[in-house]
């Protein structure tokens, strides 16, 4: 963002001038390239997210992608919407805003600290049945980064639909290192796989958070920062299948990831539980990690069973 | 609404304009023949300051009615492709402000519709953004600063490319470079559908210790004008040419 001239506080409220709702700002939750978000009160009592923004196009188009996925059945695929409105700041200036839900959550970095190998499969699995239902309601995520990703209740959920697009499109915005164009594997036409290559190199970044860049040769970089990757060696060959395009969707890219997961929890020995992201964690978090991540992977068999 | 054509002038620099008429003034003449100028000024990744000279690079992209950025060199794709994006939404928009004046009375843009309707026309901006026809004319200095960063241009302008085939509307691109001591630009690349492989090109370079920023812009606005005719028989109907895209 260009300028900021209005000043937002905790405890500021912020009436909308169409609807006439007030949110009471509680606290800022982060900054993006086109706003900032703050925790916020409605009148009800209700806790949100709030988005004040500057370019009203680009504020208007991630309500519509908001609007759109809050009706989708069942699954839920970003932020559910809860209202659009313009704010007048003292200096008579008009703010475009608009209020979701809030997700309570932490960002997927922080959290796979001191969690079990077997998170990064889970996670994949996680990400890869919500892209199931997205690419099934004719949309791709586009824009689909590590920093996009929250996780609350041990469930993985996306924040900023920005750069979600209708299928057949082009990607209006992307970043490189998740970018399949930047790493000559594709076009930029929002296609399923275009999705697809981005989880992949999601899982690339857990075992390489500097990321790193493509070099002379885009994929001979990519292929050696996989083969020396010890955290992906199990997935090794899906995450190649889907870079050299045999991976059409994303259900079939979920259920190999599934089956490796089953495999590995029936015969795991116990020196492999030990094995950890970092090991400074005390005996009860560890504990207590093993527990949950068991029943995780306990769902994710019950899940697979349905399909 | 009918998809349009736009056209755009992209100016690649790292410097100031130091020779002939001001590039600002260019500029301005430009977007009144329905010609947006984008400009990118490049810095090195190594520098750590902002060389003087370089506010120019604002004011001509302002006075062409397009975007500005000044990026250092391993930005320099994914700002090449994002400045192209913003100045054709920037300039559909215009249009559609227009429309929307003439229809609800003076002064009445986009951010002052209710947020159900503006909701609507973003809706309709981003379909135009889609499905409408794009040239650009991209203009490099190629001055003796820019020679080490030839090779990251090139490469942006092949991901420019990528970029922009990926909408339904069709895309025309040139390369010219400047400055050239008797045409004051060279074509690099005449008007094609797809910026592949750019082998060669930028190889043959004169570069003298002037940059005729204004000037070169000049040339680029007749290289529209001298397109083959095919393509301006077709812009004869197109809606937006009255409008003074
Ligand atoms: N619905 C939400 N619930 C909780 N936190 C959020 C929510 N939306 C955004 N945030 C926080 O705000 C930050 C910036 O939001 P984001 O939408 O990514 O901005 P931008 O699109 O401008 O980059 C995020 O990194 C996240 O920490």
């Amino acid at each position: 963002m260009k300028k900021r001239a209005f000043d937002i506080t905790p405890g500021s409220c912020l009436a909308g001038k169409w609807n006439g709702h007030t949110y009471t700002i509680i606290k800022k939750l982060g900054s993006g390239a086109c706003g900032i978000v703050f925790l916020c009160r409605s009148s009800q009592g209700d806790t949100y997210a709030l988005k004040v923004g500057e370019d009203s196009s680009r504020m208007m188009m991630e309500v519509n992608m908001l609007k759109k996925f809050s009706k989708v059945q069942g699954a839920k695929l970003g932020p559910s919407f809860v209202d659009v409105d313009d704010w007048v700041s003292p200096d008579r200036k008009t703010h475009p805003f608009y209020v979701m839900e809030y997700i309570d959550g932490v960002p997927l970095k922080h959290f796979l600290k001191g969690k079990s190998k077997e998170w990064v499969g889970i996670i994949a699995i996680q990400l890869l049945s919500d892209l199931e239902n997205l690419h099934n309601e004719g949309y791709v995520f586009g824009d689909l980064k590590t920093d996009n990703l929250l996780i609350g209740n041990s469930r993985v959920r996306w924040i900023d639909v920005g750069g979600v697009t209708a299928t057949g499109r082009a990607i209006k915005e992307y970043t490189e290192f998740y970018d399949r164009g930047y790493w000559g594997r594709g076009s930029r036409k929002a296609e399923p796989t275009y999705d697809l290559f981005a989880v992949t190199m999601i899982l690339l970044e857990m075992s390489y958070p500097k990321r790193f860049e493509k070099g002379n040769h885009p994929e001979k970089t990519l292929e050696a920062k996989l083969s020396a990757s010890p955290l992906l060696k199990p997935y090794r060959k899906i995450i190649q299948q889907c870079w050299m395009g045999k991976i059409q969707d994303a259900a079939e890219m979920k259920n190999k990831f599934s089956s490796i997961l089953l495999k590995r929890s029936g015969k795991r020995s116990s020196s492999r539980m030990q094995k950890r992201l970092t090991t400074q964690e005390s005996d009860n978090v560890e504990l207590a990690a093993l527990s949950l991540m068991a029943g995780v992977v306990f769902g994710v068999s019950i899940f697979s069973f349905w399909i | 609404m009918k998809p349009g054509r736009l056209k755009q002038i992209l100016l690649l620099t790292d410097g100031c304009s130091n020779h002939g008429e001001d590039p600002v003034v260019v500029a301005a003449l430009a977007r009144n023949q329905g010609v947006t100028v984008n400009v990118i000024g490049v810095l090195d990744d190594r520098q750590n300051s902002k060389p003087q000279g370089l506010d120019e690079v604002e004011s001509i992209a302002e006075a062409g009615g397009g975007v500005s950025q000044i990026v250092y060199q391993k930005s320099l794709s994914q700002t090449v492709q994002m400045v192209t994006r913003q100045a054709m939404t920037q300039t559909i928009q215009g249009v559609v402000n227009k429309e929307l004046q003439e229809i609800l009375g003076k002064d009445q843009t986009i951010e002052e519709l209710p947020p159900e309707q503006r909701g609507e026309v973003v809706e309709v901006v981003d379909e135009l953004g889609e499905s409408c026809d794009l040239e650009v004319l991209v203009l490099v200095d190629t001055s003796a600063s820019m020679h080490h960063k030839l090779p990251t241009v090139k490469e942006a302008l092949f991901d420019l490319s990528l970029s922009l085939n990926a909408r339904s509307g069709s895309n025309q691109f040139s390369v010219f470079a400047f400055p050239d001591p008797k045409k004051t630009i060279t074509k690099m690349v005449n008007w094609t559908p797809e910026l592949g492989e750019l082998h060669g090109i930028f190889s043959k370079l004169n570069s003298g210790g002037y940059t005729p920023t204004g000037p070169a812009l000049k040339e680029a606005l007749y290289a529209f004008a001298e397109k083959p005719l095919s393509d301006r028989m077709k812009d004869g109907e197109d809606p937006y040419e009255e409008t003074g895209f």
